[in-house]
């Protein structure tokens, strides 16, 4: 995003201090730094803390990630939470897919941006009031399940169940999802896929041998934010998967809201980041690594 | 690809009922929100304004409405000065370390919001300004100035780059050329990133939880509530909150769209 016009060297003053330069650039840096770097240094440090009497001191021991780390219970709530994010991501992603589909080659470029201003409202609704919403249409009484049972079916247990984690997680997700993967799919050429149909090309074999490849940078990234998202949410493992046993943002909030222990709340947190961090870049690595063969 | 009628029709079908999906627990809270039954179902109660009337006529919700009217307006006003100055000065300046200047900004959405609820709730007890609502303003600010940047930046990126270098030809200093071309022509994104960083801080619930103390925003007040039992007070207070959210994210795209029709 840089911009290196010729027009630019007329600017007074690049060279030397200006204070229009730095009233327009320091002040991030100054907020940034102190309130999102910071605090997250400081989360860092904190998991090395001791707490003494129900207060916490500052101090530089193992002990905590020792009594994390060694315990049974934590390996669970990390497995599990990696095997729903995982399986809420796939989901997700394949759902997704045949939407984005439609939108980026079967329909006309104002319908497109119709559909994407509309996918974009969810995201900035309340997350929490759409999960409660669900709560109530997933019961054993809800909505969906009156409804079966006037086909004679049901009711099915939805709530309290790996399902429904995946319905909150979707909730979260599948509106960015499927704007990403629109993004990611119109790129692709339409000619090389008219080549693929004219050299006599089925449309199934045409998606994975052409269109797939094309929009792999685009669909990698819309699947590592799924999996971020849905890897650091606690609402829906909490409220329609019954958090038993906890996912890792469960184990956060139960760490916090019960007590005292920060240092062990930052402990979690800190293998969450080092996970999402490595998951990341991996998914980076292969968005952009060079097809081979 | 071989325009197959039934395919084409599936596809369609298949995308509505996605969107189905999408909007369902919005329209399913608003109907709610309007019926009688304490645990709503299909065949639906009679319709009803009670649980209206009993949001209304509880204090508690008015103070976190409060609240959380003064925590949106400022964070949005403090998210877009920031988000101003940063798409800015990516706009004209280049220099080494840009790359790690942008992450600065850029960064905050990709940390899940209960880690960054964890850690601006210690490092706020550490500088002695937790349980403020001040602290929830400066935390909003964190997480939704890349937004502003984002939609500011976008804006510039439209904008003639000689347009500037013309208003210095002409004799203005950089500051009236800031005011009188810069941000004139910023206008509509400013006032979109406005709506939508007060539309993200007035939804926002992890961090405000963590790190308001006393000082609840109306979002803390429905997790409590969700986290007793089943009231369909939630549905009536989820009702309000999405109208007003919903408002603010159409008229940010609204003004956006307007003025790209306009200028084409």
């Amino acid at each position: 995003m840089t911009d290196s016009d010729p027009s630019r060297s007329t600017a007074p003053a690049v060279k030397t201090f200006s204070i229009f330069k730095q009233t327009f650039r320091l002040p991030i840096i100054l907020w940034q730094s102190l309130f999102f770097i910071g605090p997250l240094c400081f989360m860092v440090a904190m998991s090395f803390f001791i707490v003494r009497n129900y207060r916490m001191q500052e101090d530089f021991v193992m002990k905590n990630w020792a009594k994390m780390l060694g315990r049974d219970y934590f390996w669970d709530s990390y497995f599990l939470t990696w095997g729903l994010a995982g399986i809420g991501t796939i989901v997700t992603m394949t759902v997704a897919f045949p939407a984005a589909y439609t939108l980026a080659f079967k329909v006309s470029e104002s319908v497109r941006r119709w559909a994407v201003f509309m996918l974009i409202i969810p995201f900035f609704t309340s997350y929490l009031v759409r999960i409660f919403s669900w709560y109530v249409i997933l019961a054993e009484s809800g909505v969906i399940n009156a409804g079966l049972s006037y086909l004679g079916l049901g009711p099915f247990v939805m709530l309290n169940t790996k399902f429904g984690t995946v319905v909150g997680y979707m909730t979260l997700t599948l509106p960015l999802v499927i704007i990403l993967q629109t993004f990611a799919l119109s790129n692709v050429d339409r000619s090389l896929v008219e080549a693929a149909f004219n050299l006599g090309c089925r449309p199934f074999r045409t998606i994975y041998r052409v269109i797939l490849p094309m929009a792999r940078t685009g669909l990698i990234i819309a699947a590592v934010f799924c999996f971020i998202l849905s890897f650091g949410d606690f609402v829906s493992p909490y409220y329609l998967g019954g958090s038993k046993p906890p996912t890792l943002p469960i184990l956060i909030v139960d760490t916090v809201k019960s007590g005292q222990q920060w240092p062990r709340a930052a402990v979690v947190a800190v293998v969450m980041m080092v996970t999402l961090f490595v998951v990341a870049f991996a998914g980076i690595m292969a968005a952009y690594r060079r097809r081979v063969g | 690809m071989t325009d197959n009628r039934t395919l084409r029709w599936l596809l369609f079908g298949y995308l509505a009922l996605v969107f189905v999906f999408i909007f369902a627990p919005i329209l399913f809270s608003v109907i709610f929100s309007f019926n009688s039954d304490r645990f709503p179902t299909i065949p639906l109660g009679n319709f009803t304004l009670k649980w209206y009337q009993t949001v209304w006529n509880d204090p508690d919700v008015w103070e976190a409405a409060r609240t959380s009217l003064t925590v949106s307006l400022s964070t949005a006003t403090i998210a877009t000065a920031l988000g101003f100055a940063t798409a800015y000065t990516d706009y004209r300046y280049s220099f080494r370390l840009k790359p790690i200047y942008l992450g600065l900004i850029l960064l905050p959405p990709t940390i899940p919001l209960i880690i960054m609820a964890l850690a601006m709730l210690a490092w706020f007890a550490k500088l002695g300004i937790s349980g403020q609502v001040m602290s929830i303003i400066i935390a909003h600010s964190v997480l939704t100035a890349p937004f502003a940047m984002a939609i500011i930046r976008l804006r510039l990126s439209q904008m003639d780059p000689s347009l500037e270098a013309a208003a210095w030809n002409l004799g203005a200093n950089e500051w009236s050329a800031m005011r009188r071309v810069i941000v004139p022509f910023c206008k509509p994104a400013i006032i979109s990133s406005f709506c939508l960083t007060a539309a993200v801080s007035f939804d926002e619930f992890a961090i405000s939880w963590f790190v308001s103390g006393l000082n609840k925003t109306i979002p803390v007040i429905i997790l409590e509530i969700v986290t007793g039992n089943i009231d369909p007070q939630v549905n009536a207070i989820g009702s309000f909150v999405f109208l007003v959210s919903m408002t603010l994210v159409i008229i940010a795209q609204v003004v956006l769209m307007t003025r790209r029709k306009k200028e084409n």
